[in-house]
């Protein structure tokens, strides 16, 4: 390649590292989250079933009391593992307003399994009424909201700790090593225990944050596994076609060199 | 995008030449076989969505439906008319001869329990939604239903006796998944 | 020698028969396969067919996205999300359409580089290359509106911040900004007439970029020496050569492309367009997509208190203020490019014979790098001061580097032609300030 060409691909190569700097998008001042090992990273990251039903106990246990997950239909849970008759039940457990009866009135009715999740609160107002003023934000899109989302939602569930010393902490916040500013209204969500585990596995916080994130992954990104293998497979037969329409244009290009 | 299978303008030997056409049939092949795949995803996103066919089945309670009355439900998007039928209901579906019907068909192939009547509501003529559901709704000549668009009148079996409707009402695809719970699609 | 062999399939009867009537295959043949291109064209030359095909995938992407999608504020970024999880390969046509936007830049702005070194903005291609910023504009217009679409954080209040430029309009402004809002602010009929123009642009682009390669194909392109081509020993015939090269080319990008689809879709991106829009809540910082933030640092980097005092002070009253300056600055960094081929007069077209242009150019391409970064920081400190320097050099780059250059660099001697090899010695070519008179063709 010529000079030209190289300086070109530098500095195409500059400005992309530059734009994968962290102080980009300015995540406040806070520290970045450390990375995690995630099972659905990579070229070929799928979901962990299990960690995907044990995240779903988490949020049904800590978390749905506050954060809605309302872009999730009770049925993609059969994606993940649950039978129709498991998520009917699931579903079931809460109602959600029916269609006007005979008298125009508006009944409550047992969700279905194509209804979406049902939100805790009716709306933001009631949320924060309820959250001395703070918004607990709905969930479903929670990891591609975040600047690398897995670890930075894993890095805020198991990031409290002790204020340093003199910091002063006021009323109704806790202090987090990851959130902006290191002030956060939300309690601590998870402890040791909080949530019985249907497949006996010990119910820590740090299973329970990394359970809960593989299942908000999830929450955000369905399409996942589905578009990773067929990324594969596209990038795969271009190699392949690209290849032969290289031979072929140096075939034909011969005459002409 | 034009094909791969130019003429390539030049004298080599004809074994040259059959080596070269081979390639660019394969290249050319291979691409073809791209487009198509390509293709694929934009005719198929056209095809009903996962939402869409969350709702293609519905399971609709009975328990509170008395005898002799009927409800409407919807079902992917058109009416669902349910009779809980009358003993003298059923008996008149079943001592309909089939010369009296324009499009013969037994009561009996057109329910699962006897009194129980499941049919899409929609005028086997051009479309509307027939009268005789609700209470207080006139039924037709054959106490089933009347088509007030252009005067079709039904049975208690939803078959087609008088007026222009060519053919019965339809019969869902239907199944008791228990005494009182039908699942509808 | 490469020669062009009529097809067989010009003689078979029904394409006669047409012909006769509308000649539609004998134009076809003629500027897609025998129209003579330039030998020596290199792979910088592939952009251009790169960034039309680029263009047809977005109308189908963004054709078919349509049909699902819902231009309403309380329903845009739900329906979005619905192609995302319900539609059957919604995930796999949004993402295309979202990467594709940010390929079509790469893709433009590689092409107009191009277009820079080895000037092909010169006499006669002057409208060419005009054309070609009218599409530029097109394209950001359309790239603008694009994004206010799914409604997210960033979509609301990128498209707040720049309608909101339009203010610094003297007089008219705040009428033009009323207007474009359709209210008082961005709300939902700004939202549905940006889906109208956001459909219609690409077809208006579609009608530019014909008279483009209109353009193109009145003089041929140029190529990598910048010398015109001769006679038929200089070219060859776009098909089978350019046609198979192009498609090589594409294979190529292809690959690239569908790596940012399938394994990094967000990564060109900003996490807070996942955040649906409120009215209410501004985020911590506002950045717009990557391929309008050199845009964006000349736009804040103009000290418009300093040019406005200045103005005023000369003028006695207030002329230029507080916004205007900024929004004056980055139209005008595109302005310039209009007016490119009669400030850079140099009768040398190639920059492989203009060693002083050269190094400008490669510094000009680091400038712009520099004013991309420079945008996504916040208006802070040293970020302040290096916008400030970039924007100086952009500008200076074409109003004065370019053409002073054209008045005193010493060019290289030229070769005689394309197909002749380099430079033997004799010859008339005479180098230095007053250069081989630009050949026309």
């Amino acid at each position: 390649m010529n000079t030209f060409g190289k300086t070109l691909v530098a500095g195409a190569l500059v400005f992309t590292v530059s734009m994968t700097g962290s102080a980009t998008y300015a995540a406040g001042d806070a520290p970045h989250a450390p990375e995690h090992h995630w099972s659905f990273s990579g070229l070929f990251g799928t979901y962990d079933r299990a960690a995907l039903r044990r995240g779903f106990e988490v949020y049904k246990g800590a978390c749905a009391g506050c954060h809605g997950l309302r872009l999730v239909a009770y049925r993609n849970l059969m994606d993940i593992g649950f039978s129709e008759d498991e998520v009917k039940a699931i579903a079931a457990e809460v109602e959600v307003p029916a269609e006007p009866n005979d008298d125009g009135e508006i009944e409550d009715r047992p969700a279905l399994p194509s209804d979406r999740f049902v939100s805790p609160f009716p709306n933001d107002n009631a949320a924060r009424a309820a959250n001395g003023g703070a918004l607990p934000p709905d969930l479903s899109l929670i990891i591609k909201a975040r600047l690398d989302g897995a670890n930075y939602v894993h890095g805020v569930l198991t990031g409290y700790k002790d204020a340093p010393a003199g910091k002063k902490i006021p009323e109704g916040m806790n202090y987090n090593a990851y959130f902006a500013g290191n002030l956060i209204a939300m309690p601590p969500p998870l402890s040791d225990e909080g949530v019985d585990y249907s497949d006996k596995t010990k119910a820590t916080v740090a299973q329970q944050a990394e359970d809960v994130v593989t299942f908000l992954s999830w929450a955000a990104e369905p399409e996942l596994e589905e578009r990773k293998r067929m990324g594969v497979k596209v990038i795969l037969f271009l190699l392949l076609l690209t290849g032969l329409l290289y031979v072929v244009k140096r075939r034909i290009w011969a005459d002409v060199h | 995008m034009a094909d791969t299978e130019g003429t390539a303008a030049t004298e080599h030997g004809h074994e040259g030449e059959t080596r070269r056409d081979f390639l660019q049939l394969a290249t050319g092949a291979f691409g073809a076989v791209g487009l198509a795949a390509v293709a694929w995803p934009f005719i198929q996103q056209m095809n009903p969505a996962a939402d869409t066919l969350a709702l293609a089945t519905i399971e609709v309670d009975l328990s509170k439906i008395e005898v002799g009355q009927a409800i409407k439900v919807k079902w992917q998007g058109k009416p669902v008319f349910i009779r809980h039928r009358t003993k003298a209901e059923i008996d008149a579906a079943a001592s309909a001869s089939p010369s009296d019907l324009i499009d013969p068909e037994e009561d009996k192939a057109r329910v699962k329990k006897d009194e129980w009547l499941v049919l899409v509501g929609v005028c086997t003529h051009l479309g509307c939604i027939p009268l005789g559901t609700a209470q207080g709704e006139t039924k037709g000549d054959f106490n089933g239903w009347f088509c007030p668009c252009h005067g079709s009148h039904y049975d208690t079996s939803g078959r087609i006796r008088k007026g222009p409707a060519p053919r019965n009402l339809p019969v869902p695809e239907y199944a008791f998944i228990s005494d009182t719970v039908v699942k509808i699609g | 020698m490469a020669q062009f062999q009529k097809p067989a399939w010009l003689d078979n009867g029904l394409v006669r028969w047409v012909d006769h009537r509308l000649p539609i295959f004998t134009f076809m043949s003629h500027e897609l396969y025998e129209y003579p291109t330039p030998r020596n064209l290199n792979y910088w030359w592939n952009f251009g067919s790169l960034a039309g095909i680029v263009l047809v995938i977005m109308i189908v992407t963004g054709i078919t996205l349509a049909m699902h999608y819902t231009p309403h504020t309380a329903l845009a970024f739900d329906s979005v999300e619905r192609i995302m999880r319900d539609v059957n390969y919604g995930w796999l046509i949004r993402y295309i359409h979202m990467n594709g936007a940010s390929m079509f830049f790469i893709v433009v702005y590689i092409h107009m580089f191009r277009g820079l070194y080895f000037g092909s903005y010169k006499a006669p291609r002057e409208i060419l290359w005009i054309l070609g910023v009218v599409i530029l504009l097109l394209m950001m217009a359309t790239a603008f509106m694009g994004y206010v679409l799914p409604w997210g954080q960033m979509s609301f209040w990128g498209a707040t911040v720049i309608t909101n430029l339009f203010s610094a309009i003297p007089l008219v402004g705040d009428w033009i900004v009323t207007l474009l809002w359709g209210g008082f602010a961005v709300d939902n009929p700004t939202l549905a007439r940006f889906f109208s123009l956001h459909y219609l642009m690409p077809f208006v682009l579609v009608g530019v970029i014909v008279l483009h390669i209109w353009a193109l194909h009145v003089h041929g392109s140029n190529n990598p020496i910048g010398i015109d081509t001769k006679g038929e020993q200089d070219v060859i015939p776009f098909h089978p050569y350019y046609t198979v090269k192009d498609m090589f080319g594409l294979g190529v990008f292809l690959v690239f492309f569908a790596y940012f689809i399938f394994f990094a879709p967000n990564y060109l991106g900003h996490p807070d367009n996942y955040i649906e829009a409120n009215s209410l809540s501004t985020p911590a910082h506002i950045v717009p997509e990557w391929y309008f933030l050199p845009f964006y640092a000349i736009l804040r980097a103009v000290p418009a208190n300093f040019v406005g005092e200045w103005v005023t002070a000369w003028m006695g009253f207030v002329l230029i203020e507080a916004k205007l300056a900024g929004v004056l600055a980055m139209f005008g960094s595109i302005a310039v490019l209009f007016v490119l081929p009669w400030l850079d007069r140099s009768p040398v077209r190639s920059s492989r014979f203009r060693p002083m242009y050269k190094w400008f150019f490669w510094i000009f391409l680091i400038v712009c790098i520099v004013l991309g970064y420079v945008g996504a920081k916040p208006a802070e400190g040293i970020y302040i001061v290096i916008g400030r320097v970039a924007t100086v050099w952009y500008f200076a780059h074409f109003l004065a580097i370019i053409p002073l250059l054209a008045k005193f660099e010493k060019t290289k001697e030229l070769p005689k032609s394309i197909s002749e090899p380099v430079l033997g010695g004799g010859g008339g070519a005479a180098s230095g300030a007053a250069s081989k008179p630009m050949e026309k063709a």
